[in-house]
C-alpha cells in the first residue's frame, strides 16, 4: 500500500512538473509580451501581418518579436534606416525600433513571399512633441501630371546616345537646360523637341541633340545614385519588371502582355488577385520610357496602380531613393 | 529450441519482475504525453519547430519501427502511457492491483472482435495523415482523444479492450510482433495444467492465457504473468526473428486484412511523402477538397480493392495448384503471415528513407518545445535538413530484398510445393518492386 501511495505521488509529481514548466513558461512569455509586441508574418493569402498598426512615441523604443508562420518573410520599415530583419518560419527574432521624428511609417515585407507579397504592410503611428514634418506633395501632383495618360515618345534616337559627345555642346545650350526643373518635369523626348526647335542649335544634327539630352540626364544624377537605384531595383522591382526591365519578372510570367498603350486604371477591379492584371510595360522600350518625365516616373512609383498590380511605394521609399530609381530607369534606354 | 530465457539472468529477472522500472518509465511517458499535448496545442504552428509534430511523427514513430518492433515486438505497449489512467481505475492502483476496481467490466462485443477496427483506424490515419503530420494542433487533439477514448472504454469494458481491438498502433505492433525476437511463454506445460487457479490469466490485462500463447501478437509484454505466477513458470525468451510464422501459426481473416491495409498504407505514404508528385502531396493535404476526395478514393481502392484483389488472385492460383483439401477461405487466411515480413521490412525501409534526414529537427524542438525562444540544451535554431547519404538508398534496397526473401521463405514453409508457392511469391515480388520504385525511383 505504501508503494502504491508513493507511485501515485510520483505520477502526480511528474505531471505536475510538466504542467508547471508549461505554466511558468507561459507566464514568462506573457510578461515578455507586455512590453514587446509580437508579430506573426503570414503570406497575405493567410492573413498577412498579425498586427497591422502600431502606435508609438518618438524616442520611445518599440520592442518587436517577430516570427513567420509559413515561408521566409522580411521585415523592414519604409523611409527609415532600420536594417531589414529576416523572418524564418518558426523562429523568433527580436528587434527594436526607435523613431525620432513623428509621422506615419510603413513596415512591409521584403521577401517575395507570394503574388500578393506587396500587400503585406502595416503602419506605425509615431506621435511626438514635434509636429509631423509636412512634406511638400510630390512633383507630379504639383505639376498636375496625369500619370495614367499615355506618354508615348514622339521621337526616339536612331543611334546609341552618347552623353560624352553631348557634353561638348554644353556652352551653346540655352539657360533653361541647366535648371533641374527642366529635367524633372520633361520627358527626354520633349526636351529633345524643344532643343531641336532652338534656332541656335540648328547646326547640330538630330543625333547630337540626343547626345545633349543624354548628357542633361547624366548631369542630373550621380554614379552613386544610379548604383543605389540599381540595388533598389534589383531588390524591389525586378521580380515583376524583370532584371533587365523587360517586364518579364518571375512574378508576372503567367500574366498577359499589356496592349500597346492600355494604361487604364479602371481595367483592374480585382484588388486581391491577379485577375485582370497584365505584365508591366517594357521599360527598355524607348518609345515608352523616353516619353516619360522623371516626375511622371516618380509619380508612378509613388502611387502605383496603373492596372498592373504595381504596389505604391510612396510610404516606403524616401524621395532620394525614388530619384535614384528614376535615374536608374533611364539608364535602360541610354 | 534455440531460445534464451532472459529470466535466467538474475539482473534481468529482477528488472522484469520488479514493478518499479516499468512503472517509472510509464510515469515518464505519461508526463511526456501530457507535455506533447500541451506543446501541440500551444506551441508554434510551424510543424518543423513544434515538439508535438517532431516528437510524435519523427522521433517516436521512427523509433517504433526501427527499434521497438524489430527488437522487442510489442515492447512499446509495455511502456505505453495510453491505457494507464484507465488501468488505474480498473485495478484501483497505478502501481499494482489493489482489489476490486471501478468500471463495468463488460466483455467486448463478439461482433467487434478481431483486427478489423484497428485496420480501419489505421486507414483513417492514412487518409488524414498529411494533416496530422503538419498540424501540431490536430496531432495534440488526436493524442488527447486517444487517451480519453482508452479511459472511457476501460471504464465500460474489461481489461485492455481498447488495446486489443481498437488501438491502431496496437494493430500495427501486434501484427509485426509476430516476427519479433521476444516472447513470453510458459516453461512447463504440465505445471500450468495442474494449476487450477490460473493466476496469470486473471492477472493478464490483455486477457491472454500464457499457456495458450502461440503468437506474440496479442501479448503486451507487460510481465504481469511473470510477477504473479506462484510456480515461477513464466519465461521471457529471446528467439530467432519470425518464430511465430510458419506451418503452425494460427491465422484468421482479420490478420490478412490488417496485413493488406498496412501494405497499402506504406505504399501510399511512400508515394505522398517521398514521391516527387506535388499534386498528390497537395491533394493529400487539402482535406475535404475535391483533389483530396480523389486521393482518398484512390487510397481506399488500393487498400480495399487492388491489393486484396491481387492477393486473392495469388491465393486462387495457389489453391488451383494445391491438392483439393483446403478451401479458398482457409488458404486466404493461412497465407496472411506472408504479409508480415513483407510489410515489416517495407515499413522499416520507408522509415530509413526519411528518419536520418529529419532527425536533425529533434534536438532543436527539445531545446525550445513551445517555440517561446527558449534554449534549454543550447540547440535551438540548429535545425538543418540532414543529408540523405548514398548508403541510405542501399540500405533501403537491402531491407526490401530481405523482406521479399523472408516472405518467400515463409511462403515455401507453408506451401505444399514450390509450384504452389509461386503465385504468392509473385505477389510479394510485385509489391517489393513497387516499393523499390517508390523509394529509390
Ligand atoms: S495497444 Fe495501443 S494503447 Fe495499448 S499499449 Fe499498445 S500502443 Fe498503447
Ligand atoms: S501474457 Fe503475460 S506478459 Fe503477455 S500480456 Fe498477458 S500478463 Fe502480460
Amino acid at each position: 500500500m505504501k508503494k502504491e501511495v508513493f507511485a501515485r505521488i510520483l505520477i502526480v509529481l511528474f505531471i505536475g512538473m510538466v504542467i508547471l514548466i508549461f505554466v511558468l513558461g507561459w507566464q514568462k512569455n506573457r510578461n515578455q509580451q507586455t512590453n514587446t509586441i509580437q508579430i506573426h508574418a503570414r503570406m497575405p493569402e493567410n492573413g498577412g501581418w498579425s498586427i497591422t498598426s502600431i502606435a508609438a512615441e518618438t524616442n520611445q523604443p518599440i520592442n518587436l518579436r517577430l516570427t513567420s508562420d509559413d515561408v521566409v518573410h522580411g521585415f523592414a520599415v519604409g523611409k527609415s534606416d532600420q536594417p531589414t530583419v529576416e523572418l524564418i518560419p518558426g523562429e523568433f527574432v527580436e528587434t527594436t525600433l526607435l523613431f525620432d521624428e513623428p509621422g506615419t511609417y510603413t513596415y512591409y515585407c521584403t521577401r517575395w513571399c507570394g503574388p500578393n507579397h506587396w500587400r503585406m504592410r502595416g503602419t506605425i503611428e509615431v506621435q511626438g512633441e514635434m509636429a509631423a514634418a509636412t512634406n511638400p506633395p510630390p512633383l507630379y501632383l504639383q505639376l498636375g501630371i496625369d500619370i495614367d495618360a499615355p506618354h508615348e515618345a514622339k521621337v526616339t534616337p536612331r543611334e546609341p546616345v552618347s552623353p560624352q559627345k553631348g557634353a561638348s555642346f554644353a556652352e551653346d545650350l540655352p539657360a533653361y537646360v541647366f535648371e533641374q526643373e527642366t529635367y524633372l518635369a520633361n520627358s527626354p523626348a520633349s526636351v529633345w523637341s524643344r532643343l531641336r526647335a532652338e534656332p541656335d542649335l540648328s547646326a547640330l544634327n538630330d543625333g547630337d541633340i540626343w547626345n545633349v539630352v543624354g548628357w542633361i540626364w547624366r548631369e542630373n544624377t550621380s554614379p552613386t545614385a544610379i548604383k543605389s537605384g540599381e540595388s533598389l531595383y534589383a531588390e524591389n522591382c525586378a521580380a515583376c519588371h524583370g532584371e533587365t526591365g523587360e517586364g518579364d519578372g518571375v512574378m508576372v510570367r503567367d500574366l498577359p502582355i499589356p496592349e500597346a498603350e492600355a494604361h487604364d486604371m479602371y481595367d483592374s477591379h480585382s484588388e486581391s488577385s491577379t485577375a485582370g492584371l497584365t505584365r508591366p510595360h517594357d521599360l527598355t522600350d524607348p518609345d515608352h520610357l523616353l516619353g516619360a518625365s522623371p516626375a511622371l516616373l516618380a509619380g508612378k512609383i509613388i502611387r502605383g496602380g496603373m492596372g498592373t498590380g504595381m504596389p505604391y511605394w510612396g510610404p516606403i521609399f524616401t524621395s532620394q531613393q525614388i530619384d535614384a530609381l528614376v535615374s536608374y530607369l533611364h539608364t535602360f534606354v541610354w | 529450441m534455440n531460445r534464451i530465457d532472459l529470466t535466467r539472468f538474475p539482473t534481468i529477472n529482477l528488472l522484469l519482475r520488479s514493478r518499479w522500472p516499468q512503472f517509472l518509465i510509464r510515469a515518464i511517458t505519461l508526463a511526456g504525453f501530457v507535455f506533447t499535448i500541451l506543446a501541440g496545442l500551444f506551441g508554434p504552428v510551424v510543424g518543423s519547430h513544434n515538439f508535438a509534430i517532431i516528437f510524435v511523427w519523427i522521433a517516436w514513430w521512427s523509433a517504433l519501427k526501427l527499434f521497438f518492433i524489430p527488437f522487442g515486438g510489442r515492447s512499446w505497449c509495455s511502456i505505453c502511457p495510453i491505457p494507464m489512467p484507465g488501468e488505474w481505475m480498473q485495478q484501483r492502483g497505478v502501481f499494482s492491483p489493489t482489489g476490486k476496481g471501478f468500471g463495468l467490466g463488460k466483455r467486448w462485443p463478439k461482433k467487434l472482435r478481431g483486427n478489423w477496427l484497428q485496420a480501419g483506424g489505421f486507414l483513417l490515419i492514412g487518409l488524414f495523415g498529411a494533416v496530422t503530420l503538419t498540424s501540431a494542433k490536430v496531432t495534440a487533439i488526436i493524442l488527447f482523444s486517444i487517451i480519453a477514448l482508452a479511459f472511457i472504454l476501460s471504464l465500460i469494458f474489461e481489461r485492455r479492450s481498447f488495446c486489443n481491438y481498437l488501438c491502431p498502433i496496437g494493430g500495427f505492433t501486434g501484427l509485426y510482433a509476430q516476427a519479433s525476437p521476444v516472447e513470453v511463454r510458459v516453461k512447463e506445460k504440465q505445471i500450468c495444467a495442474e494449476h487450477s487457479e490460473k493466476t496469470c490469466y486473471t492477472a493478464c490485462p490483455w486477457g491472454q492465457y500464457p499457456l495458450a500463447l502461440k503468437s506474440s501478437a496479442d501479448c503486451g509484454l507487460c510481465m504481469e504473468c511473470l510477477r504473479v505466477c506462484p510456480s515461477d513458470n513464466i519465461m521471457v525468451n529471446l528467439r530467432p526473428w519470425g518464430s511465430d510464422l510458419g506451418q503452425k501459426a494460427k491465422h484468421n481473416l482479420g490478420d490478412v486484412f490488417l496485413g493488406l491495409v498496412m501494405l497499402a498504407s506504406v505504399l501510399v505514404d511512400s508515394a505522398v511523402f517521398l514521391g516527387t508528385w506535388g499534386q498528390l502531396k497537395s491533394a493529400a493535404y487539402e482535406v475535404g477538397s475535391l483533389p483530396w476526395l480523389i486521393f482518398a478514393g484512390v487510397f481506399l481502392i488500393i487498400s480495399l480493392g487492388v491489393l486484396p484483389g491481387l492477393y486473392s488472385a495469388a491465393i486462387w492460383g495457389a489453391v488451383r495448384v494445391g491438392s483439393a483439401k483446403t478451401t479458398f477461405r482457409k488458404t486466404l487466411s493461412k497465407y496472411g503471415q506472408v504479409l508480415v515480413p513483407l510489410g515489416l521490412m517495407s515499413w522499416i525501409a520507408f522509415t530509413v528513407s526519411f528518419a536520418f534526414v529529419k532527425f536533425s529537427y529533434v534536438l532543436p524542438v527539445i531545446s525550445d518545445p513551445f517555440g517561446w525562444g527558449w534554449n534549454l540544451i543550447g540547440m535551438s535554431g540548429t535545425a538543418s535538413i540532414g543529408q540523405s547519404t548514398s548508403w541510405s538508398g542501399w540500405i533501403q534496397i537491402l531491407l526490401l530484398v530481405i523482406g521479399l526473401f523472408w516472405s518467400s521463405k515463409v511462403t515455401q514453409q507453408i506451401s505444399e510445393s514450390k509450384k504452389q508457392a509461386l503465385p504468392i511469391v509473385a505477389f510479394s515480388g510485385l509489391f517489393t518492386v513497387s516499393m523499390l520504385w517508390l523509394l529509390i525511383g
